[in-house]
């Protein structure tokens, strides 16, 4: 790009790149989703292959939506936002370009590495140690490039959005770096630095914070800048969101023992996550509630613009799995939930309504910008979109649900003499109708994605390279 | 000094930041401020926009 050279443009071009691997690796890893989805309805689907198992799939589903499609979402957002907002440049285009080659690296080992069964075993975090070296680098090089655009900034203030932005960067590199401590003994395997209900905690500590922090933060600052931006007024409240920001990130930290309840790790652990898990609640509903009323007096506008409506159901979706998170980790709650498909259904309602939903909406406000157009190709196909991905959520959840409270009543039913009242096959018969009803609501949710790279597609083919160049201009 | 009272110090200083952050946010003096942030995504807008958005927004500023 010939803007590159010109101090008075945003860098676009590393933004274009991490937006339109955002979709490539949605679609990827959704279409991994919906066949290891299919394999628990036809378990043949594996052809006996050890490759295709899903023992293997699984953990490359969730690194392919989490890391590639999550990941690619918030930096190229965060890098939009930040120049933006800072009136800046970024602040170095070969760091930036090095953060963009180095996670695409790191995304191809792990679709390399894990189908042949070299993992770590840890939850979220199963690569082995050489491709942990290089996410460490491409993180900290992130950190760099974010933090320096930050520092180059001709405005004042620092916008709240970059507040998260950052203490998600930070804190992620935090994680990764403490729980990926291993000791290798070969090139493809090594073994963690902490051991028993240690590791575990390090472990869930890492888990629940990647949740909390890339999941959350990260997109709660695309939230910050984004619903604002398309409902054209500035966020309800700047005060709230000071405030939502402190204790959002002072509390998380704290809730990760609730993924270890009734284990090994000690009682008082225990009880400390779940009540920091309760009182999480309020932070996350201070935001939701900060989103949304930045509409109070636009919401009209609803009607008209489906990609509002991609934003303010990502909100609703996360007001809705931000109760669901602290009820689940009631040790009560926990008891029967635990192990079963409520937890996966619970997951989903935050990452494909809340997680997916606020970045679909937020790539199609910032693509057309991106590429000097008015708006997407076809504002039809987005709301179509729209309707795909909200059914689609809505069966993945509801079946997960009755799944999941199926599992756990027919776990623990036992008869007046103390024996078991069902077998474990016998609740995995029950669950079957519910796996069709998740593959079939993973499968609308995947359609909605296609139908987003076809528009995607026809938007950037429309550009001209001149409106391209122009639309990075800073005014 | 026994364990528990660091705790318990812990526990109040962490009470008493977020009580500070919470005065801090909602005083009056730093309004100027916050609003000026709170515009910063529609500062690199071209200015006809920026004049058709500030028409349409007659909400108080106040929260």
């Amino acid at each position: 790009m010939s803007t590159a050279t010109t101090p008075t443009a945003y860098n676009y071009k590393v933004v274009r790149q991490f937006a339109i691997m955002t979709v490539v690796w949605g679609i990827v890893g959704m279409a991994l989703g919906v066949f290891i989805a299919a394999q628990l309805v036809w378990p043949q689907l594996s052809f006996d292959l050890p490759w295709l198992s899903f023992g293997r799939l699984r953990p490359l589903h969730t690194n392919a939506v989490i890391f590639a499609f999550g990941g690619c979402a918030l930096m190229a957002t965060s890098y939009y936002v930040v120049q933006r907002t800072s009136q800046a440049r970024i602040f170095s285009d070969g760091l930036a370009a090095f953060t963009f080659w180095g996670w695409q690296a790191v995304i191809v080992l792990a679709v390399i590495t894990l189908p042949m069964g070299m993992t770590s075993t840890k939850e979220y975090a199963e690569l082995e140690w050489p491709i942990d070296i290089l996410i460490a680098l491409v993180w900290v090089s992130y950190g760099v490039v974010f933090f320096g655009t930050i520092m180059k900034r001709k405005m004042k203030h620092i916008y709240v959005g970059n507040w998260f932005y950052g203490a998600f960067i930070i804190t992620v590199a935090i994680l990764h770096i403490v729980n990926s401590a291993a000791m290798p003994v070969s090139l493809f395997k090594s073994y963690s630095a902490y051991a028993g209900a240690t590791d575990a905690m390090v472990q869930w500590w890492y888990g629940h914070n990647a949740v909390g922090f890339f999941l959350t933060a990260g997109f709660l600052g695309m939230m910050y800048y984004f619903v604002p931006k398309q409902a054209n007024r500035p966020i309800y409240s700047y005060r709230l969101s000071i405030v939502h920001f402190w204790a959002l990130i002072a509390l998380y930290i704290w809730a990760g023992p609730h993924h270890l309840h009734y284990t090994a790790l000690p009682d008082w652990a225990q009880s400390l996550g779940m009540v920091m898990s309760l009182i999480l609640l309020a932070p996350s509903w201070g935001g939701m509630i900060n989103g949304m009323m930045t509409l109070s007096g636009a919401w009209h506008k609803l009607r008209t613009d489906p990609i509002l409506r991609f934003l303010v159901v990502a909100l609703a979706f996360y007001g809705m799995s931000t109760f669901e998170g602290p009820m689940m980790a009631i040790k009560t709650v926990n008891a029967l939930s635990h192990y079963t498909d409520w937890t996966i259904g619970h997951v989903h309602a935050g990452a494909l309504g809340w997680v997916a939903m606020i970045s679909i909406g937020a790539l199609y406000h910032m693509i057309p910008k991106l590429f000097g157009r008015e708006q997407m190709y076809s504002v039809g196909l987005i709301n179509a979109h729209f309707w795909l991905a909200t059914i689609g959520t809505v069966l993945y959840i509801v079946s997960m649900w009755v799944n999941g409270i199926t599992q756990g009543l027919m776990w623990r039913a036992v008869n007046v003499d103390g024996t078991l009242t069902y077998s474990f096959v016998e609740a995995l018969e029950a669950s079957h109708p519910g796996f069709v009803v998740r593959m079939i609501g993973g499968a609308f949710f995947l359609i909605g994605m296609l139908a987003m790279a076809y528009n995607v597609w026809r938007t950037v083919r429309q550009s001209e390279s001149a409106e391209a160049e122009a639309a990075a201009q800073m005014v | 000094m026994d364990i528990n009272t660091l705790r318990g110090i812990a526990t109040i200083f962490a009470m008493v930041a977020f009580i500070g952050i919470v005065i801090w946010a909602y005083s009056s003096y730093k309004k100027k401020d916050f609003d000026e942030a709170a515009n910063l995504p529609f500062a690199d807008e071209e200015n006809d926009e920026k004049t058709a958005r500030e028409q349409h927004d007659t909400r108080s500023n106040d929260k």
